[in-house]
């Protein structure tokens, strides 16, 4: 997975990369480890830049999987920040590039959510209940937007 | 093209803070 462009490019253009290694950094994966609770690999974290864990990805995933992940993360970091107009664009990007990633849908939600923290607008909750009823039907965050319709 | 992943954690929280950039913090077992 960290051999593809579209991987090496996302992490080098939205965060500082950092590495333990089980066997080569054993020193500072147990003690990363301990700090953020992190004890099997592969582990990765997105931390904001405090240094507080804002998302994580546990397990190997296929790559358009573990991208979505790393790009939902990213997107919920300027969500928690309040960055609304950045982190819809994020979410929608995910939605928009890699639709049918385990990723597209919760993106999908969030995208919604971050347009009407930005509006206070409900229509936007509403068009993304509405985008349910066409993509990811199944899925547990069209249950969640059900609500909004 | 790949990912430069520096192990001097301790720095780069620092940076990052500094920087106001996220960190991405992968705790791995690939071989090296």
């Amino acid at each position: 997975m960290w051999p593809d462009d579209r991987v090496v490019r996302f992490v080098n253009e939205n965060f500082l990369p950092a590495r333990v290694h089980v066997k080569d950094d054993a020193e500072a994966f147990r003690r990363f480890g301990e700090k953020y609770n992190a004890h099997w690999t592969p582990t990765i974290l997105e931390l904001d830049p405090n240094g507080d864990e804002q998302w994580r990805i546990e397990g190997f995933l296929p790559l358009e999987d573990f991208l979505g992940q790393l790009m939902l993360g990213r997107a919920h970091i300027d969500f928690k920040q309040a960055k609304w107009v950045e982190a819809e664009k994020r979410f929608r990007e995910i939605v928009e590039k890699l639709p049918n990633s385990d990723a597209a849908a919760e993106a999908l939600y969030w995208a919604g959510v971050s347009k009407y923290k930005a509006s206070h607008d409900s229509t936007a909750l509403k068009e993304t209940a509405k985008a349910f009823t066409t993509r990811y039907k199944d899925s547990s965050w069209a249950k969640k937007a059900s609500i909004w319709a | 093209m790949e990912i430069n992943f520096r192990h001097d954690v301790d720095n780069v929280l620092e940076e990052a803070r500094k920087q106001n950039k996220p960190v991405l913090l992968d705790f791995s077992a690939a071989p090296m």
